[in-house]
């Protein structure tokens, strides 16, 4: 085994154990960022020891043995008990006494502290990437590394957002908070919001030339499933798990054999992950169930359930997606959505009814440099004929676009508009 | 990435009770960690069926199957980064078979699902 594939098998272990050995630490040392770090210092150990002693055969009781010999090291170092309060002392002392129980019930009770720990890395008092790369690095077991490549953005800076973000928690002393009740649901929207964040992040990749970054995908949607196994009465949670595994069903189908983007409905519907679509429906059903189906989450699912359950593009129910986004534009007043209403309006009634929405657009602030508005408008001219005024729109949006891909789409179709 | 393990054994009867409760615990965590799918034991090879083409003929010869040796019991989906974690994950569900029924033996197959291409 070459040294690279040892350490990524080791790596591959670690990122199965890391939940367990950050939740088990934490509840030792009471703080968080703190058994993140002693959970690293034991995967370097096995970086050091297992490329020359094998990995052993039980890697996660030798990473967890590891990881809270550190703890007890830190402990008894007493930087810590100084630090913190007698009866905190007295706790973990006790708590030392009945370790081998308390790791038999840490296995019910993981849910608790994995809860905590997604809290605390998604925590309001820091910025949105700062908990972005929090939540990868502690949840996820991303190296620092893997976060800046996924990011597009220098390893230094992640470091750098990471030190930062925990120093942050341990000077406001939010190490180890657990927020219950009305707090946790009200919490509860940053952490969601975080967890979309990586997965647009993912899936749409606005800057650069990579359409698809399946990794930061995956890894949301992994979150997500955490998340509803933590705090499963939460409707949204599972909005939001609908959301993101519908969407993400439709990943094969997106783009085409040279990388370039396809149209939702010019799919193949083949393509999509059913699986993944029966995972998504169940998911919405569940937030449904709960009394969430007019969540922001729930909505959106819903929507996109729309298409997954349409056998062909023309199956769509575009009068439901209209309405839909009508719910939606009443919980989340945005231009973006009211866009997307438009469409779902053109679908439903004809073109001139959507261009009627879309040139109320015209004027709003937020879409000044959003490219898909004068795409939009060029598709619904073009469709109505108006093919000059078709090909200045879709030139627009192509001055607008961000990523090379699209940018090339709106070309193309301006020119297919003038050639017509 | 998508991988499906297969679990192939000769051993006859189910796995003994301690190695249930430690599978499930296990596939508790893998569930709850977002890392698998969707997971089944397969009910006995003798009220299944094969369906045969061969020599251009086909033919249906349905279980019990005397000259079987090896059966599959089930099968599990994860959804994992990469090889490398399901190496990891694989090896650490034999582990458990090792562990908690020694004389069980078997195969689990790792094997990644191919990705739809457009």
């Amino acid at each position: 085994m070459s040294t690279d594939e040892a350490h990524r098998a080791i790596l591959a272990v670690w990122r199965i154990e890391q939940p367990r050995l950050i939740t088990s630490l934490a509840r030792m040392l009471r703080d968080v960022p703190l058994a993140e770090e002693l959970t690293q210092e034991a995967l370097l150990a096995a970086l050091e020891r297992w490329p020359g002693d094998g990995v052993p055969e039980r890697p996660g009781a030798w990473l967890m043995a590891t990881a809270k010999r550190r703890a007890l090291d830190h402990l008894r170092r007493g930087a810590m008990l100084r630090r913190k309060h007698q009866a905190v002392a007295r706790d973990l002392e006790a708590e030392q006494q009945i370790m081998p129980d308390f790791d038999a019930a840490l296995d019910d009770d993981i849910g608790d502290e994995m809860l905590r720990l997604i809290f605390t890395a998604c925590h309001p008092r820091l910025s949105r990437e700062a908990r972005a790369a929090l939540s990868l690095r502690m949840i996820c077991g991303l190296t620092t590394d893997e976060i800046a490549r996924a990011f597009l953005v220098p390893e230094a800076t992640v470091a750098q957002r990471i030190v930062r973000a925990k120093r942050t928690l341990s000077d406001s002393g939010l190490t180890y908070e657990t927020p219950r009740g009305e707090e946790l649901s009200e919490r509860l929207g940053t952490v969601l919001e975080v967890v979309y964040l990586i997965f647009n992040e993912g899936y749409t990749a606005a800057h650069g030339d990579d359409w698809l970054r399946p990794r930061l995908c995956g890894e949301a949607l992994r979150l997500g499933r955490v998340l509803t196994a933590v705090a499963p009465h939460e409707p949204e949670v599972h909005g939001l798990v609908a959301l993101m595994e519908l969407n993400a069903s439709r990943t094969a189908a997106r783009t085409d054999a040279a990388g370039d983007p396809i149209l939702l409905l010019d799919q193949n519907r083949a393509l999509w992950d059913l699986l993944q679509i029966r995972r998504g429906l169940r998911a919405l059903g569940r937030a449904a169930e709960l009394g969430g189906a007019r969540g922001f989450y729930a909505l959106q699912a819903a929507i996109v359930a729309c298409h997954a359950r349409a056998a062909t593009a023309a199956a769509t129910d575009w009068e439901h997606i209209a309405a839909l986004y009508a719910d939606l534009a009443e919980v989340a007043r945005s231009p973006i959505v009211e866009l997307n209403r438009a469409i779902a309006v053109s679908m439903a009634q004809g073109p001139a009814a959507g261009l009627a929405i879309v040139d109320r657009l015209a004027s709003e602030p937020a879409l000044k440099n959003y490219h898909l508005l004068p795409s939009v408008r060029g598709d619904l001219l073009e469709k109505l004929g108006r093919r000059e005024e078709a090909r200045a729109a879709f030139e627009i949006a192509a001055a607008l676009a961000g990523n090379r891909r699209e940018r090339d789409l709106m070309q193309r179709r301006a020119e297919a508009a003038a050639r017509a | 990435m998508r991988f499906m393990f297969i679990v192939t054994s000769s051993h006859q009867g189910g796995p003994s009770e301690a190695l249930l409760t430690e599978m499930h615990k296990l596939a508790d965590r893998e569930i709850k960690a977002g890392r698998m799918l969707d997971n089944a034991g397969l009910m006995p090879l003798a009220a299944g069926a094969r369906i045969r083409v061969a020599g251009g003929e086909l033919s249906v010869v349905d279980g019990p199957f005397v000259e079987t040796k090896e059966v599959i019991g089930g099968y599990a989906i994860f959804e994992l980064p990469g090889r490398a974690e399901a190496l990891a994950s694989a090896k650490e569900f034999m582990q458990l078979h090792k562990d908690f029924m020694p004389e069980w033996e078997g195969v689990c197959e790792m094997r990644q699902v191919a990705a739809a291409m457009s």
